[in-house]
């Protein structure tokens, strides 16, 4: 039994800050940026973090996929909103996984993702062992004027990994560790501290990185020139074709980093150049996966058949193709919280959580499951001892009825600039689902003109609020309008 | 089906405090003021009051908890005061405790307060609260424009109206009730405004723009209620009775039930108007009813509101406000007062307020602004919460010969 990739998906947030605008505002203080101000980079809303953004990820990784087989999940980032409260538990919740999977957070590297990666083929291969999803995710901030700023990108990529219907083989892995710190985050540090550049060349891709892939290529049994796609996470302009012709490839193999589309999504990186890699890939083709963090891993995949039969998913080209352009840099900065702005008495309502409740109705809060009456099929939000069906208010007659992955309609809706919102105004309304199911919504990714009574919407997993105060954010499902053709 | 309420209940006496930015008075001035009106009124004293109740709605930021922040400030003898709250609807569930008293015979006088004070929170607009425990988690908390902004988005797609025809018929709404709360000595707003200046005001949640909101006021408003027999006794000839009460409640159904509710209307407005005109003997109401003070919260409000009334028919409201129906000259003249839009929004003291508004008509008391022919019948509707979820309270008071 073949042992590999059985399903890829990615999530890029919608917005594309233009790196124009962000040099127009840093220009006066940081006029050596301008070679790194072109095209544009993906950011998350205020909304948005690591963990939100791996939901998405993994939901389009499980398109048409039975989640019940899944074993084990695992999300590598370095970005994580909790030190202790595993994030990845949080993203099972609201897959609506069953209780029985295993979960994992890996972090401290942006080695993290392919590391999460090797274990979990290592695990599978040769078994029939259940389906293990990877997933990887960053949103990295920071500071103004500074060349992180301009690099980074924010993004989510997942990776369904186990026996059976493999669309890319697993034919091995090679990986040395190496404490290079080119760059280093403390913890509870928002932004990381880089050393010069042409060090980090000179000493970390042209030695260390070249070095370890010419002796992957000889471990794994493969020459370079046999390679289709080459796949070096690195954005610095000209080091991914460097590295390549130093190890004795092609260049021409290079996988395209997304530098002026997306940018480096950090941990996320490697997953989301590998899923690019894999919508263009062609049955037979070999594809090696690089991580470089504080050492190098080197995975080795072939291309299946079955990749052509893999169900319609946005991945990387889908979610790219959604872009938004942006240049309200000054927002972001405060989504970011990079800066502050005066935002008034309504803002200072106390958004504290309460534990108790939150385990009671986790269910409904992270996975969107409401009830199905099995008399009379009415679907309700939330779930409740008695129907809420006037023609028959059945008693405890109803059933567990997912609502998360269910399109609805808009029946009534409001832009609302009295209530604070991070991002005004504060739009919200009433949905219908198809199926039904009534529920009271925020709305998210939406500009002016965006909603109409009878517009289609889907729901995505965000943050709803945050207590600042106790450090603690508070997730729930958004309404977002379905992108239509234009 | 119950027999109801009608003419077992006599208004003894009623009083109101100026509405508005009460920046000098707290609660129990506000309180005060009502009430040295309405005992004067009743012609009794204080020691003559068996029960009271208490309606307010942010306790939190304004009153305190508890019935006895109106037991101090009027020095009530030790009787018993009950606080009520039922959000916006909180002063006509404050009326309806007191009239039950009375009309059970429990209570041969009762006090009906209601009392908000707003302007203290540092902000326009409502105090920001929990919605519980589960719905801090799940639901929305949305503000009072946006809630009931939806309601005028859900109409136009319902009744096929355009956003403009709205947008217009929702400012003459507003034009009517500054025109008639300019009248009004205790009203919190007493400029007239032209359509112009509401169509060009700024949104504040789409579509309702400044002017199609009401005020945030401090106030308080009060009734003393007993029976008819001892209303006579203490000399009253010209009584008021209440020919109806009723309060209908949301269960879910609104907010939770796919395809059922479409959005437009109030539900419970509904029922509690239908049970109302049943409870008064009411078949007609266009003709029957004299005049009305509903929950003009937002300019749609009041507008939906005419068809949950059975004035107007469904989806035909905004064409009836643009026709003038609802004019102080109207068929069916509404806040004669200024309504909530210029009367001012003490939360608590509205539905209270209102009663107010209606008893002075019926007796001819309303100075300026009285009715050329003083109505036999007068309505009022008071909503608490937001379209999808809400308390509905309808009283209907009249002459008791009506």
């Amino acid at each position: 039994m073949s042992t590999g990739i059985l399903a890829f998906g990615a999530y890029v947030p919608r917005k594309r800050l233009q790196r124009s605008a962000v040099h127009a505002a840093n220009a006066w203080f940081a006029p050596g940026l301008k070679g790194l101000a072109k095209g544009e980079r993906a950011i998350g809303d205020w909304d948005e973090d690591s963990l939100t953004m791996a939901v998405e990820a993994a939901r389009d990784t499980l398109a048409a996929f039975d989640r019940g087989q899944i074993d084990t999940v695992l999300l590598a980032s370095t970005t994580f909103p909790f030190a202790d409260r595993q994030n990845c538990g949080v993203v099972k919740e609201a897959l609506n996984l069953p209780d029985r999977v295993a979960t994992l957070d890996v972090g401290g590297s942006l080695r993290a993702a392919t590391g999460a990666l090797i274990q979990a083929l290592r695990v599978t291969a040769g078994t029939n062992a259940a389906p293990q999803l990877c997933l990887a995710s960053d949103l990295r901030k920071a500071r103004p004027a500074s060349e992180p700023e301009l690099l980074y990108g924010d993004a989510a990529a997942g990776l369904l990994v186990g026996a059976g219907a493999t669309i890319a083989n697993y034919l091995g892995s090679y990986s040395i560790s190496a404490d290079f710190v080119d760059h280093y985050r403390a913890t509870g540090s928002d932004f990381e501290y880089a050393w010069e550049a042409r060090w980090v060349r000179d000493e970390g891709y042209n030695k260390l990185l070249v070095g370890a892939l010419k002796d992957a290529l000889q471990a794994l049994g493969v020459a370079a020139d046999a390679v289709n796609h080459l796949i070096i996470p690195i954005n610095v302009r000209g080091i991914a074709t460097s590295v390549a012709r130093q190890a004795g490839f092609n260049p021409a193999v290079v996988v395209d980093t997304l530098a002026d589309r997306l940018g480096d999504s950090g941990a996320a990186h490697p997953f989301v150049l590998l899923v690019s890699a894999l919508e263009k890939a062609k049955p037979g083709e070999k594809i090696i996966l690089v991580g470089f963090g504080q050492g190098v891993d080197v995975i080795l995949f072939e291309a299946t058949e079955s990749l052509g039969q893999l169900a319609p998913r946005k991945g990387v080209t889908g979610s790219l193709a959604l872009g938004k352009k942006d240049d309200n840099y000054m927002r972001w900065l405060f989504h970011r919280g990079v800066i502050d702005l005066e935002k008034g008495m309504r803002a200072e309502a106390d958004y504290k959580q309460l534990a108790a409740p939150l385990w009671r109705q986790h269910k409904a809060v992270f996975g969107l499951v409401g009830g199905r009456c099995t008399r009379t099929g009415t679907v309700q939000f939330p779930k409740s001892d008695i129907s809420v069906d006037t023609n028959d208010p059945a008693r405890s007659t109803q059933e567990d009825y997912p609502l998360a992955d269910r399109r609805a309609r808009i029946v009534s809706y409001t832009a609302d600039v009295l209530t604070y919102s991070p991002s005004p105004p504060f739009y919200y309304g009433l949905i219908d689902f198809h199926g039904g199911g009534r529920l009271k919504v925020e709305f998210a990714d939406v500009e002016p003109g965006d909603l109409r009574v009878g517009r289609e919407i889907e729901m995505v997993f965000r943050i709803k609020a945050v207590d600042e105060r106790r450090g603690f954010k508070k997730y729930f499902w958004k309404a977002k309008p379905v992108a239509e053709e234009s | 089906m119950a027999s109801g309420i009608k003419d077992k209940v006599a208004i003894l006496g009623m009083g109101c405090s100026n509405f508005g930015e009460r920046w000098d008075k707290d609660a129990g001035d506000l309180m005060l003021e009502a009430f040295d009106e309405a005992i004067v009124d009743a012609g009794i004293d204080t020691t003559q009051i068996d029960a009271a109740w208490l309606g307010v709605a942010y306790d939190v930021v304004s009153v305190g908890s508890s019935g006895i922040p109106m037991s101090f400030a009027l020095r009530l003898p030790n009787i018993g005061v009950t606080k009520v709250e039922n959000y916006c609807a909180s002063g006509t569930e404050s009326f309806r405790g007191a009239v039950y008293a009375v009309a059970s015979g429990a209570a041969d006088i009762a006090l009906a307060m209601g009392v908000e004070k707003l302007k203290d929170t540092g902000y326009a607009g409502l105090p920001f609260r929990t919605i519980g425990s589960t719905l801090d988690m799940i639901g929305v908390e949305g503000s009072g424009p946006g809630n009931f902004a939806q309601l005028a988005t859900a109409y136009c797609s319902v009744h096929g109206v355009s956003a403009q025809d709205l947008k217009r018929a929702m400012a003459h709404v507003s034009v009517k009730s500054h025109a008639n709360g300019a009248k009004n000595p205790k009203a919190h707003l007493r400029t007239p405004i032209d359509l112009d200046t509401v169509l060009n005001a700024p949104m504040i949640a789409e579509p309702l723009g400044l002017f199609d909101c009401c005020g945030v006021s401090d106030g308080a408003a009060c009734a003393i209620v007993t029976t008819p027999e001892i209303a006579r006794s203490l000399g009253k000839t010209d009584l008021v009775t209440v020919k109806a009460l009723q309060i209908a409640m949301s269960n879910g159904w609104e907010m939770q039930q796919a395809g059922g509710w479409n959005g437009a209307y109030f539900h419970t407005a509904r029922i509690a108007a239908a049970k109302a005109y049943k409870e008064a003997g009411v078949t007609k109401p266009a003709e029957q009813i004299g005049m009305t003070e509903v929950h003009d919260c937002f300019s749609v409000t009041e507008l939906v509101t005419m068809e949950d009334l059975f004035l107007s028919q469904a989806g035909e409201a905004w064409r009836d406000v643009l026709d003038g129906m609802f004019d102080a000259d109207g068929k069916v003249p509404c806040q004669l007062d200024g309504g909530l839009k210029c009367f001012g929004h003490p939360i608590g003291a509205s539905g209270l307020r209102m009663i107010y508004e209606n008893y002075l008509q019926l007796l001819g008391r309303a100075g300026g602004r009285q009715l050329h022919t003083s109505p036999s019948l007068a309505l009022s509707h008071n909503i608490g919460g937001q379209p999808s979820e809400n308390v509905c309270a309808v009283a209907i008071i009249g002459l008791s010969n009506a």
